[in-house]
């Protein structure tokens, strides 16, 4: 018979060592599945893990891994925030096609004109858009009490729609010959957000993903308001009597979230997608949720689930191609992660003990 | 020689770390008021718990009428005739009176029949409810009530009552007392805990003594002293604390006028509070649980707002400030719940030193935190108040109750308030540390600042306190100097006997 | 608006339809909620019924079999949230999140050799005599088992938990799970029970749209509807009788925007004009009413809004738009905003142990 007992604190190894249980395990499971599917386990995961950065091709899957990278972070780190401070923003997909919106629509208003201006003005754009479609669930909170989680979830619907209105309607290329979907923003230089250096994936999205890491992890462990995020999420009545401002912190919170996955948004639709499609928003908004907690809602933990991650993506694409696993089998593999990684998360609190039938 | 109710023998039971029983044995006999006797951690709780199946003793064996009585769980031991009035309410809230008796019955009647036999015995017994009434609307006093009335309905043969006083007033104890002979009368026999000396005196027939999870003693409480119990009960004898001479000088902090809503959905709203404490001085306020304690408090320390002009310190107008501006300028707070709300469980000391030190203590430079000095400054807490911890990296939750107790207190005191308010300094710690934390409230006090502790401990609050006045149901009652008070005195402040009557029959 | 094109005969009885989902899924969730359990995974177990219910229908060819196996899948994967909260001691929300997210993976997974086929039919009930009841019999009468199973579900609930005893100790467990423990409730047995009939009915609910609704199977095809439904608890303030209100309430508005989309109505543009010119009054008027003071500042503000709008009514007068399909398949989502910052400030009805952590310490 298991019992379990709470330990008198967090254990600081069990927290550094589920993420990777959760990670073999996953494996273990995904394994399984694939061999369920009638594919080689071993080889699947290999395919998954060890291709993209070893094989034959990884200097094409290499760079890869920072574009896919890239945004997963930027918004995980936005998140992490929230979570910290227990405010549930889930809609950082929508937050994420907003800021797409915003920073390729002031692209696109300026074309054919060509300006150095133009692409800091995109930046902004794009963090604006993706605050201000933050900022409604957090007005909505503060002002009538509603609960962020399906406020935030409901925009990520209605954003699609709005993706696809604009895709169809304004943003629509009108030299496109009827295709739906706007210019593409890779042959308008000024609006081109290119890879720095050759051949590395690095563009301004990825040094952005890191500029945010660092500045997360300086909040977070030495400045005021980090310790107010941590304090308001462990202990909310004690964080109002420390003096923090909730209302504050649901602003703060919800509004960095929304300004990083704008800004991831921004990034990726004037980079590696070029242009505003309807089927722009692959789910980054949703996977980072997954980053976000299998870096245990620390910015270097994130960085590295981020980039983990990443490679589920492209090991997932090879395995697709090369193997013919299908492209859910890689969902599911990732959703599993994260119910593995909260199932063997409850070690970190408490211990396992073992005891005689009797005795209980 | 009768068989006794229930017999107990070498029941033991050890969580990690600590031994919460060690081989207890006692008999209770048919009919008799039995005190369990001890400081807070002795394996009281665990004791009762184990009685009433909620846990499964490691070792040793009870029996009930000379049968073998292990029960899996309540129910079980509920069948067997064990019922228990518990000292943090089994209540729900949002349900009515009559629900809540049903949830701690067998086989309840329908509740059209519940509520006639709730009201049948609630008459019987002088303790008058409402079935219809929803719990969270009653005050503690009836709260205790439902409870009682809960065990009664189920005729049972031995009655636990854990601490059941805590809530009550002097005038409500007197009418509980004679409730309880009554039903010592009828052959029920009652398991009777509590830490107050005086009550078990008046009441008891037998008392048992638990030290660090032992049996170090039995003895007839009538024709012992209650200092021998209490030596028996501590296992030492330490100074009382000292006073000091003190001459109050000028107001600190004013109150005119406070009324406040309570921010939870059954707290109690303050209505028009006035009060003054004078620097150097210990204003107490007394009262029973639930009428406003924690709403005052949290009015104080600044997480409730008010009109700016009801609450004056040194003459200016705070209502409108919160936390940090009031700890700015001098006024410090200390809450009831320790774990939660004094301090954050799962963060270390250090970072709890930096919960409220961080403005007096000069913790932050230009929004950044001083991680080196909160360090020093949880260490100097630790030292200074003698924290039982392996250090200031430890979680709080891991400290005992007396110990993190003493650092929240002294994380204030170090401060060096000006005014400080605190709320049950001492609950539910042993007595040590609750003497450590008396002495050093009468220490600050002797250094000028002004205090104002809220308890339910009207014992603490004669020892420390100047003037004395109570709240009840939000309101306050005329504050008077604390030496010329009785109990009578003050059970009236407290609101009396409430509309509790003595039992008819 | 030119609503001449829609019968509201074919409306009502296509409301009933488009409730039945959210409705069976609602109710679920709504006794999760009870027992204290904040359980967000409703759209992944909605959209694992919807695959599972169609899957195991089109292979037998019976629906029934096809529902059966929709609450099983429901209550399996609930079954997995249930060990994560309550054994593993997880977080509800990110465990319901966990669950979502792994619905919709292990849904596309699969439902891979499904995409374009249809299920077996499902009868309707034809109910002799009520039936033909001119309108209301076809309102009414004329549907399939499971939307009466949705009513009678909702009776049940509403009894079960006001009347029984089982309902009793359920909310108990939900409004205080540490006294319940301590009268010796079991509350993480009653929990798990309450998570696996929120999965069942979840499930249930995702495959009345795979099956009746649609039918057809279409990855992430539930589309929003469990969080519909989840925000439908908190409008019903956890009361059975509102949540058929509330479901009613979608159903009517989805059924509407498809309908105007079907019927490419022409919208007036100077609606928005008006909207413009009367919100700020009604504010204002609401204000007054409440007595509360106005200042001038905020006058003006409304005074120039109204006044902006009023213009472009009046410019926009006679204009007409096509309604874009897109803005009108928002507004079932709109509106669930809108719902819940109308019902948001009645959390009085709230389980107070709602989504808390339980362990039995000592």
């Amino acid at each position: 018979m298991l019992k379990l007992e709470k330990r008198p604190q967090p254990s600081r190894l069990w927290t550094w060592v589920t993420p990777l249980l959760a990670v073999v395990i996953t494996m273990v499971a995904g394994g399984a599945l694939f061999a369920a599917l009638g594919k080689d386990p071993v080889e699947a995961i290999a395919t998954i893990f060890w291709q993209p950065l070893f094989g034959e091709f990884a200097f094409y899957y290499r760079p890869q891994l920072l574009i896919k990278g890239a945004p997963l972070i930027l918004i995980a780190i936005g998140l992490s925030l929230g979570f910290r401070a227990g405010i549930w923003n889930i809609g950082a997909e929508g937050q994420y096609i907003v800021g797409a919106l915003t920073g390729a629509g002031v692209g696109l208003a300026f074309y054919p004109t060509e300006s150095v201006l133009i692409f800091p003005l995109m930046v902004l754009a794009g963090a604006l858009g993706g605050w201000v479609w933050a900022m409604i669930p957090a007005v909505l909170k503060l002002r009538f009490g509603t609960n962020e989680i399906l406020v935030s979830l409901m925009l990520v619907y209605v954003a699609e729609q709005l993706l696809a209105a604009m895709a169809l309607g304004p943003m629509k290329n009108p030299e496109g010959m009827g295709f739906p979907g706007s210019r593409n923003l890779r042959q308008y230089e000024s609006a081109h957000n290119a890879e720095l250096i050759t051949g590395t994936g690095m563009h301004w999205g990825v040094v952005a993903a890191f500029i945010a890491v660092i500045f997360a992890y300086v909040l977070l462990t030495r400045h005021s308001l980090g310790y107010h995020i941590r304090l308001t999420g462990q202990a909310p009545r004690a964080a109002r009597f420390a003096g923090v401002r909730p209302a504050r912190l649901v602003l703060v919170c919800l509004g960095t979230a929304g300004a990083l996955a704008g800004l991831a948004g921004m990034f990726e639709v004037s980079g590696p997608a070029g242009q505003v499609s309807i089927d722009f928003n692959v789910g980054y908004g949703f996977t980072a949720i997954i980053v976000a907690f299998l870096g245990r809602l620390h910015p270097l933990g994130i960085l590295l689930a981020g980039l983990l991650m990443a490679l589920t993506y492209i090991g997932g694409e090879i395995a697709q191609s090369n193997m013919g696993l299908p492209a859910a089998a890689i969902q599911l593999f990732q959703g599993m992660l994260l119910f593995f990684l909260l199932a063997v998360d409850v070690l970190t609190n408490y211990r396992i003990r073992f005891m005689s039938r009797e005795a209980v | 020689m009768t068989t006794p109710l229930l017999s107990i023998s070498g029941l033991t039971k050890a969580y990690p770390g600590v031994v919460a029983n060690d081989a207890v044995s006692f008999d209770i006999m048919e009919g008799e008021v039995h005190a369990l006797l001890g400081e807070n951690g002795a394996g009281k709780s665990t004791l009762v718990k184990m009685i009433y199946g909620l846990v499964k003793p490691d070792s040793g064996a009870m029996s009930l009428h000379g049968a073998p009585y292990a029960p899996p769980d309540p129910h079980a031991a509920r069948k067997a005739g064990v019922a228990m009035v518990f000292q943090h309410f089994s209540l729900f809230e949002a349900m009515s009176v009559a629900e809540n008796v049903a949830l701690g019955m067998e086989e309840p009647p329908r509740l059209r029949d519940l509520a006639t036999r709730i009201r049948e015995v609630s008459e019987t017994y002088g303790l008058p409810l409402d079935p219809g009434r929803i719990v969270g609307d009653l005050s503690a006093g009836e709260r205790q009530r439902v409870e009682i009335i809960r065990c009664l309905l189920q005729d049972p043969r031995l009655l636990i009552m854990d601490e059941p006083t805590s809530v009550l007033t002097p005038q409500e104890v007197e009418i509980l007392f004679q409730t309880l002979r009554k039903l010592s009368g009828e052959g029920v026999a009652i398991l009777y805990i509590s830490h107050k000396l005086e009550e078990i005196r008046s009441l008891c027939d037998q008392a048992t003594i638990l030290r660090q999870g032992r049996n170090v003693g039995t003895c007839l409480p009538r024709e012992t002293s209650a200092r021998e119990m209490a030596e028996t009960m501590v296992g030492s004898s330490f100074a009382a604390p000292e006073r000091a001479p003190r001459a109050p000088g000028a107001v600190a902090l004013d109150i005119t006028g406070l009324s406040v809503a309570s921010p939870s959905a059954f707290g109690t709203a303050l209505k028009d509070i006035h009060l003054t404490v004078q620097s150097g001085e210990i204003l107490g306020l007394g009262g029973v649980a639930g009428n406003g304690q924690d709403e005052l408090l949290a009015a104080l320390s600044g997480e409730i707002l008010s009109e700016a002009h009801a609450i004056r310190l040194n003459g200016t107008p705070i209502g409108r400030l919160g936390p940090t501006a009031r700890r700015r300028m001098g006024l410090l707070a200390a809450p009831e719940e320790r774990l939660g709300h004094a301090a954050a469980p799962d963060m270390s000391l250090t970072e709890n030193a930096y919960l409220t030190g961080a403005q007096r203590e000069g913790l932050t430079a230009r929004g950044f935190i001083r991680w080196t000095a909160a360090r020093a400054f949880a260490r100097t807490i630790i030292e200074r108040f003698d924290v039982r911890t392996p250090g200031p990296d430890v979680a709080a939750r891991a400290l005992s109750g007396g110990n993190l107790q003493k650092f929240v207190i002294g994380r204030e005191v170090l401060q060096r308030p000006e005014v400080l308010v605190v709320n049950q300094p001492t609950w539910g710690v042993d007595a040590a540390a609750a003497a450590a934390i008396r002495q050093a409230l009468l220490d600050l006090a002797a250094n000028g600042a002004a205090i104002l502790c809220i308890s339910q401990d009207l014992d603490e609050l004669m020892e420390i306190s100047d003037r004395f006045g109570a709240l009840n149901e939000g309101r306050l009652s005329e504050i008077r100097p604390a030496q010329d008070l009785n109990v009578e005195e003050i059970g009236l402040m407290m609101g009396g006997a409430h509309g509790m009557e003595v039992a008819h029959v | 608006m030119d609503m001449g094109s829609i019968s509201p005969e074919l409306l009502l009885a296509s409301l009933m339809v488009a409730a039945t989902p959210i409705l069976l899924a609602a109710l679920g969730e709504l006794v999760v909620e009870r027992a204290g359990v904040l359980n967000l995974g409703v759209e992944g177990m909605m959209i694992t019924g919807a695959i599972c219910g169609f899957a195991v229908a089109v292979n037998s060819g019976s629906p029934a079999f096809g529902f059966a196996a929709a609450a099983g899948g429901g209550a399996v994967l609930a079954l997995l949230f249930a060990l994560l909260t309550q054994v593993a001691l997880a977080n509800q929300v990110a465990s319901g999140l966990a669950l979502t997210l792994f619905g919709l993976g292990l849904s596309s997974l699969l439902g891979q050799g499904y995409v374009g086929i249809k299920p077996p039919p499902v009868a309707k009930l034809d109910i002799p005599l009520l039936g033909d009841i001119p309108f209301l019999g076809r309102v009414l009468f004329s549907h399939d088992l499971m939307v009466y199973l949705g009513l009678a579900l909702v009776a049940l609930i509403w009894w079960m938990l006001k009347y029984s005893r089982a309902g009793l100790i359920l909310r108990a467990v939900g409004e205080n799970h540490d006294a319940a423990h301590a009268l010796g409730y079991k509350v993480v047995r009653i929990r798990v029970a309450a998570i696996l009939f929120g999965g069942a009915c979840a499930g249930l609910g995702g495959a009345y749209i795979s099956l009746i609704r649609v039918p057809q199977w279409t990855e992430g095809m539930t589309a929003g509807a469990g969080w519909i439904a989840l925000a439908l608890v908190v409008f019903a303030s956890w009361k059975a009788g509102r949540v058929l209100l509330g479901a009613w309430l979608f159903g009517g508005v989805t059924v509407l925007q498809l309908n105007l989309q079907a019927a490419s109505v022409q919208f007036p543009l100077s609606t928005f004009g008006w909207m413009f010119f009367g919100a700020p009054l009604i504010y204002l008027i609401r204000r007054k009413l409440q007595r509360s003071r106005v200042s001038w500042r905020a006058i003006t503000a409304v005074t120039a809004i109204s006044a902006t709008g009023l213009g472009y009514a009046l410019v926009m007068r006679g204009a007409l738009a096509p309604f874009k399909v897109e803005y009108l398949s928002m507004s079932p989502y709109l509106i669930t905003i809108l719902v819940l910052v109308i019902m948001a400030g009645d959390k009085s009805r709230a389980p107070a142990s709602l989504g808390r952590i339980f362990h039995a310490s000592q």
